[in-house]
């Protein structure tokens, strides 16, 4: 992900993203860091929406991992910033998971398009035995 | 005086308006004036042996020095344009002055950001706010600091005016700082406006996007203007929040004040009434002029939603699909 | 385990979902719901989610699906109390809700079903008028 001259991390946790427990805690915490970065109700909703669908695809297809919340400010904006990374099996083909998937009713492109129309960056690291990194992104207007 | 000049070209080149680090006791302590060497370049002995005589002008001619300042100020324009009163001005002066008088008297003129010249910061920081607010100019404002220059320097040649170097030297040490002072509020001044700017068009953006109940259960947006990102964001969410608060099952949009639509205000359009529909609420569009009814067929965009050519037509159509209707008076008999 | 609870008003049910759910939850509501339909020759189901601050894929699909195997068994669903954000946040997602009728709130979303009851045909439902 390109990024200009002066990223500040101005807050930093990791959670770890392995039951569908972890989901909802996953969500209150994005809710929370979200709040703190002075996002709007909307703006907090999507951001939180966006990390449930990775998570429930890190707990379900990864075989569980680790988020990376950090609250960034980049020159006078402020946004949030989250990684999500599992030693899965890794993503074969990305382009085909991230086409829509809705009316299908099943495998990983629902939650990974979806994510990626709800954040302002996306990004995704995977091929077959290395594992899954997915970034997203979302800045306060 | 040749070795403060040069210290002066050399800051000048640098962009910044302070003394070599080498002069730095230069103005500072009131030390009592000892007897210059012979041998030390004069700047130099002058920084060294020579204390500036302005913490006790400031102390001892603080009333005439204000007295002075105010004048020149009345005659000058903030006052007699009328938008400032002889109140608040005094105020004001009294203030800063006072201010600057307990900052100098500490002996450092170099670093106003230091927490002794903190009060004198306030101060200025008063001033330009609510000139900033009252919609003078940053000149204007800066003139609060630069106009006691006059006042100050008449004060100084009467004090020391024989001793034409001494003069110099402390119509130097005051330039430098008035103008330090003076830029420090253009700054404040510049920071206030922005603040300002950035609040009205908050409320702007509020102003332009009400949401009218034309009657239960029928609420109506008309839009003004052209549609940007986050104006639009704001008007969904002005929307939908009405439409749960006041529990209307059908929102007209009226776009007749709208002078384009174009492929990016028709997605906004849709996802709002998309947005009304999954919550239970049903949109009209109206206000398609002939020309936007053009546009969008050419465009190939498909609304999805009933529209209508004016608001009357949508109201009527709301009103049928609540089930009521409109019928005439039948006017009373007079009694016979 | 925590349970949704699922209430009867005529031959209505009423499920009001208060807490963040997690997956399985999400599943047994699905599985009870489907039960009570059958159980208690439910004609309708209202859902309330107007708690809900969060709708994801997963809770979506949830809704679908129940919506389906209720008109299965000749119930209509009705989802209630959808939230703005959540409202916009859907369809930015992309997600469709097919086969679920919504209301503003419980009053209306009742109204609806038994319109929808009365009136499978829909004759009287919305349209021009």
């Amino acid at each position: 992900m390109t990024r200009g001259a002066h990223l500040v991390v101005e807050k930093d946790e990791t959670m770890p993203v392995g039951t569908s427990d972890d989901v909802v805690r996953v969500r209150q915490a994005v809710r929370a860091r979200a709040v703190e970065a002075g996002f709007g109700i909307v703006d907090q909703t999507k951001l939180v929406t966006a990390a449930s669908e990775i998570a429930r695809n890190t707990v379900d297809y990864g075989g569980g991992g680790t988020l990376r919340i950090e609250i960034v400010r980049e020159g006078t904006r402020r946004g949030v910033q989250l990684t999500f990374s599992d030693s899965g099996p890794g993503i074969a083909d990305i382009s085909a998971a991230m086409t829509d998937g809705y009316t299908t009713g099943s495998g990983l492109g629902l939650g990974l398009s979806g994510a990626k129309r709800l954040s302002n960056e996306f990004s995704i690291d995977s091929s077959p035995g290395k594992g899954t990194i997915v970034t997203l992104a979302r800045w306060k207007l | 005086m040749v070795s403060v000049r040069q210290a002066e070209r050399n800051e000048l080149r640098s962009g910044v308006l302070l003394p070599p680090a080498s002069a730095e006791g230069s103005c500072v302590t009131a030390q009592s004036p000892s007897i210059p060497t012979e041998k030390q370049p004069r700047g130099k002995a002058m920084a060294k042996s020579r204390a500036t005589i302005l913490p006790e002008l400031l102390q001892e001619d603080e009333r005439t020095l204000l007295a002075d300042w105010l004048a020149l100020q009345k005659t000058a324009g903030a006052l007699s344009s009328g938008q400032i009163s002889d109140a608040e001005l005094a105020e004001n002066s009294r203030r800063f002055l006072a201010a600057l008088r307990g900052a100098a008297a500490t002996g450092q003129f170099i670093d106003i950001t230091a927490p002794t010249w903190a009060e004198t910061r306030a101060a200025l920081e008063e001033v330009s706010r609510s000139r900033a607010a009252r919609g003078l100019t940053p000149s204007e404002t800066a003139t609060f600091v630069f106009s006691l220059k006059e006042p100050l320097f008449d004060l100084l040649r009467q004090k020391v005016g024989k001793d034409a170097d001494r003069l110099a030297d402390e119509i130097w040490t005051a330039t430098m700082l008035l103008d330090k002072l003076g830029l420090f509020t253009a700054e404040v001044f510049q920071k206030n406006r922005e603040e300002i700017i950035a609040r009205q068009q908050r409320e702007l953006l509020e102003l332009s996007t009400p949401v009218v109940r034309l009657w239960e259960g029928v609420l109506a947006l008309p839009l003004i203007g052209t549609l940007d990102s986050e104006r639009t964001q704001t008007v969904m969410e002005s929307l939908l929040e009405e439409i749960v608060n006041s529990g209307a099952e059908i929102a007209i949009i009226d776009i007749t004040g709208v002078p384009t639509v174009d492929t990016l205000v028709a997605q906004h359009l849709i996802k709002t009434v998309a947005a009304a529909r999954l919550m239970g609420a049903d949109c009209i569009i109206s206000g398609i002029r002939p020309q936007i009814a053009q546009t969008i067929v050419h465009l190939g965009l498909e609304l999805g939603v009933v529209s209508k050519a004016t608001m009357a037509d949508a109201f009527a159509l709301a009103l049928r699909r609540l089930g009521k209707t409109v019928v005439d008076r039948v006017p009373a008999r007079p009694e016979s | 385990m925590a349970e949704i609870p699922v209430l009867k008003i005529g031959d209505c049910l009423l499920v009001s979902i208060q807490v963040d759910m997690h997956d399985r939850l999400a599943m047994q509501l699905q599985d009870d719901l489907t039960n009570r339909i059958v159980g208690d020759r439910a004609r309708g189901v209202m859902i309330d989610i107007s708690a809900l601050e969060i709708v994801d894929s997963f809770i979506g699909r949830m809704l679908n699906n129940i919506a389906a195997m209720s008109r299965v068994l000749d119930a209509v669903t009705v989802v209630v109390g959808m939230r703005p954000a959540v409202a916009i946040t859907l369809v930015e997602l992309g997600l469709s809700l097919t086969g679920v009728r919504t209301a503003l709130n419980v009053d209306k979303g009742l109204a609806l079903i038994r319109e929808a009851i009365d009136d499978p045909g829909g004759a009287l439902g919305r349209g021009e008028g």
